[in-house]
């Protein structure tokens, strides 16, 4: 759309860009402050430069954490792109089954995200769980609580439980905006069903679905309250992912320090993974 | 294969109704029942768990707090993300991919990030424990979200509408309120579902800016899980009843999700 | 290459359909092989539900459709050998041109060096050599059209090529062009071609033979020139030229035509006058101003240019004139005369002959 050049359409932005800064940008001023001194509270600060920045950077329990936070986002895309795909794709185009689908499909998206952890720690309690009860009931050795395995299995599938139908309610309306004509003209050309999929469906796809990866990428990346609830970040360590870890750090030793550092370096992280692949995104778009 | 399509949306379903069945028939199993055996269904069926939750104040409160503060949210976030969305898919002006940019990026800040300084920031306004402080900090990422999906179902508004609006002599304001929000009373319909969705799924800052006055019911529910001893029937009749709202919300947009997201924004 | 014939066709898009259900009603058609022809009718009235049960898209609720003499009715588009051209180009965005031209040919598993030929023959044929390596979805709106066409053209084996409305996206001084080269390529590859449109120029210019639907049902057949000068219902005389006819009510009694007080000499010849409603039916073309005659009274004139257009009143119903543009227009209340063998009388919409 052609956009006319409007210096005074900034005062319609005026109320996002005040109630955005007072959010973000004050707060983000205060974790900056923090990760560059020490304090000894009242309100006395000593500069410590970077040191905060490489103690953190250098540390392996934040090695550690960050590495069990790739693992975990790399296995939920790795499940809930292609599965959400593929319930998309069998889906009921009309008829009853499309709000039946829609409503219940939708139904884990709009439940609070401690809700969500305790309701999986129930389901999976090895004594009281249906889950856990009749994995052991079938002669697995599972309890979440106990072994490592066990809790990234639960917290894995509680979270494929959680997010998939975001994938598949994005990739399900990016599957209906085609023309009939497309599928037509496939049959016409003697087009086999993967054919159809790989040369139709996906690229068709492509632009909810760069959407359902972003936003799957970005929020299993900031997963707290789920898992916190489920397992507390435990056995050990075995769960406890970035959000987790960090506030620990803040809140519970009120290392603000180290914690404002690892925060930065968490967010910077979570925006230079978006940029990337945005532009890669972007830059197919351009060549084609 | 065709013929056996519709199993798979089905077995998923079945996998999605699972833990909530799960978490209702708990809640409405006495705390004797669930400690001392499994049962698929509750065997001394009791709704003595919804009984405490609507007769004790500390518990009906967390609702009605949770309720209060989704609500100012939502207000909150479309009203002031109405006319900047409006901006952004009309004008051009200084500076502004940047800041459409840089609004987006807050969707990508992790709240946990934010928990601390909002904790010291909004104890030094004097608005710790309040509906309002919970509502402002969830604008981080709803107003970016709203601004968002409102840009997007506004730029496939043709611009001709306004030019005519303004053509048969209509101020900006009458033509805005008058014909431009009625054009896209379903994108502001979406938006606000996807506002109320992200202010009542979220805890972490919630939880954070609040103590007693403003508690949410999702705060009350882990602490008792903690404190009060291991009451999992409790649990579940206040987790199963933190589902209804989501359910009610949903039947009412059901028929604009799918066109929401066929959008391409969220 | 196939004639086609359609047995009786009738269609529903509801299973347990009443006759108002009826999309198409009773099709017949008799297409003969390596023929030009149209579908012609507004918006909803079946043709674009005709032509995807001849591809075979839709199964139709009633009927046969036959390619030389052969049903075909239960087949599929895969195996009645068809080619289909859409309303807004449909062309695979991540594909080159080349492989868009040769994805057709890849399915039907033909050997590598048989497809090369084949696409630079037609790509040749549709000048789009030059963009073979490009990106299909980088094309305008009419490259990516004749990539639809070149899908459609670059096998062998089809039976018959069919148009739905394929020029509605494209500018029309490349309409000209498009249609001027279909016409072309019809004459070269001499294929049952198929042209479905609301528009009564590329139908008349494209087909040798027009098919005129209303409401699901084929009111008339025929050469454009038939189409113009004898339509045979009422929906056809006003549907095609442009102004189209007039339709004015009559009354017949003993054998004659009165028409505004008037007796009016048709071609005509009534026999019977068991209508619900009888009407005369003139092209403004054939229609002049005299001395005596009806009594009109002028209301407008438009010039165009090349001809005017008139505007009369004739006791309460309006008659449209077509005149050249260098005619005198008489002002005020006139007269005017139609000319005997163009002026047919309609009994409740069907030609009386």
């Amino acid at each position: 759309m052609n956009k006319t050049i409007n210096q005074k359409a900034w005062f319609f932005v005026v109320p996002v860009f005040v109630l955005v800064a007072f959010n973000a940008a004050i707060p983000l001023m205060t974790v900056v402050n923090y990760s560059f001194q020490e304090t000894f509270g009242n309100n006395v600060f000593a500069w410590e430069g970077t040191r905060w920045f490489k103690q953190i950077l250098l540390s392996e329990r934040f090695h550690d954490a960050l590495g069990r936070q790739i693992a975990f986002t790399f296995i939920i895309l790795l499940i809930q792109i292609p599965l959400g795909i593929g319930i998309a794709l069998t889906m009921p185009k009309k008829g009853w089954g499309v709000p039946v689908c829609l409503i219940l499909m939708s139904m884990p998206l709009l439940i609070p995200w401690n809700v969500v952890g305790a309701m999986w720690n129930i389901f999976a309690l090895p004594d009281i769980g249906f889950l856990g009860y009749s994995l052991n009931a079938i002669g697995f050795d599972f309890n979440f609580t106990q072994q490592p395995g066990d809790a990234w299995f639960t917290t894995i599938l509680m979270d494929v439980w959680h997010w998939t139908s975001l994938v598949v309610l994005l990739s399900y309306a990016g599957l209906n905006s085609i023309q009939p004509a497309y599928y037509q003209a496939a049959e016409i050309d003697g087009a086999s069903r993967w054919a159809t999929f790989r040369y139709i469906e996906l690229p068709k796809m492509k632009k909810v679905l760069t959407l359902a990866i972003l936003l799957r990428f970005m929020d299993s990346f900031m997963i707290y309250t789920e898992p916190f609830v489920l397992t507390g970040g435990g056995p050990g360590n075995a769960t406890a992912f970035l959000s987790i870890d960090l506030v620990k750090m803040a809140l519970g030793q009120f290392d603000l320090g180290p914690a404002a550092a690892m925060s930065l370096i968490y967010f910077f992280i979570v925006l230079l993974v978006c940029w990337v692949f945005y532009s890669l995104m972007m830059k197919n778009e351009v060549k084609s | 294969m065709k013929k056996y399509k519709w199993l798979i949306p089905t077995l998923y379903i079945i996998f999605l109704m699972l833990p909530i069945y799960w978490l209702i028939n708990m809640s409405f199993k006495t705390t004797t029942e669930i400690i001392n055996t499994y049962s698929l269904w509750p065997r001394e069926f009791t709704t003595e768990n919804y009984v405490k939750i609507f007769t004790d104040s500390t518990w009906y409160m967390g609702y009605v707090n949770s309720i209060t503060y989704t609500v100012f949210n939502t207000v909150i976030s479309v009203a002031a993300a109405l006319p900047a969305a409006y901006a952004f898919s009309r004008y051009k002006f200084l500076g502004d991919k940047h800041l459409f940019f840089w609004l987006l990026t807050n969707r990508m800040a992790p709240p946990a990030v934010f928990a601390l300084p909002f904790f010291q920031f909004y104890s030094s306004v004097n608005l710790f424990d309040t509906h309002i402080a919970v509502a402002l900090s969830h604008c981080l990422f709803n107003i970016p979200l709203a601004v968002w999906i409102l840009e997007g179902f506004m730029s496939a508004v043709p611009k001709e509408l306004d030019e005519t609006a303004y053509v048969d002599g209509y101020s900006f304001n009458r033509f805005f309120f008058k014909i431009f929000i009625p054009t896209i009373a379903a994108g502001i319909g979406i938006t606000m579902f996807f506002c109320f969705m992200f202010s009542w799924v979220e805890l972490l800052l919630a939880k954070t800016l609040t103590a007693t006055e403003a508690k949410p019911i999702a705060a009350t529910m882990t602490r008792t899980a903690s404190t009060s001893g291991y009451e999992l029937g409790l649990l579940a009749a206040a987790g199963s009843l933190t589902i209804i709202p989501g359910a009610i919300v949903i039947y009412f947009v059901r028929n604009y999700i799918a066109k929401g997201f066929a959008m391409g924004r969220v | 290459m196939a004639k086609i014939t359609l047995n009786n066709l009738s269609h529903s898009y509801v299973p347990n359909y009443t006759d108002a259900d009826l999309v198409l009603r009773d099709i017949n058609i008799d297409w003969k092989d390596g023929g030009a022809y149209a579908l012609l009718g507004p918006s909803g009235c079946g043709k674009t539900t005709l032509l995807n049960i001849i591809s075979g898209l839709i199964k139709p609720t009633k009927g046969d459709i036959l390619f030389n003499d052969k049903n075909v009715t239960s087949l599929n588009p895969v195996e009645r050998d068809i080619a289909q051209i859409f309303q807004f180009p449909v062309i695979y965005d991540t594909m080159s041109v080349y492989d868009n031209l040769a994805f057709p040919l890849k399915n039907r598993d033909l050997s590598d060096t048989e497809i090369d030929s084949k696409v630079r023959e037609i790509a040749e044929m549709l000048e789009l050599t030059s963009t073979l390596n490009n990106r299909a979805s980088g094309l305008t709106a009419d490259g990516k059209q004749k990539i639809s066409l070149g899908r459609g053209l670059v096998r062998s084996d089809v039976n018959v090529i069919m148009f739905d409305e394929p020029l509605t996206v494209i500018d029309p001084h490349l309409k000209w062009i498009l249609r001027s080269k279909l016409k072309e390529l019809h004459q070269k590859i001499n294929r049952t071609m198929i042209y479905v449109t609301h528009d009564q120029t590329e139908a008349l210019t494209f087909a040798d033979q027009v098919v005129v639907m209303h409401e699901g049902q084929i009111v008339q057949t025929g050469t454009p020139v038939e189409l113009f000068e004898k339509p045979k219902h009422t929906f056809v005389g006003h549907f095609i030229g442009s102004p189209g006819m007039n339709i004015l009510p009559c009354q017949i009694e003993n054998g004659q035509i009165n028409f505004a007080g008037q007796e009016i000499q048709s071609n005509s010849n009534i026999k019977k006058n068991n209508f619900q409603k009888t009407q005369l039916g003139i092209r403004p073309e054939f229609i002049y101003f005299s001395d005596k005659g009806i009594p009109v009274k002028i209301k407008r004139v438009s010039n165009t240019g090349r001809h005017k257009i008139i505007d009369t009143e004739c006791s309460g119903g309006t008659i449209k004139i077509l005149s050249n543009a260098s005619t005198e227009i008489p002002s005020g209340s006139t007269h005017i005369s139609f000319d005997q063998k163009y002026t047919y009388v309609y009994g409740d919409n069907w030609i009386i002959e």
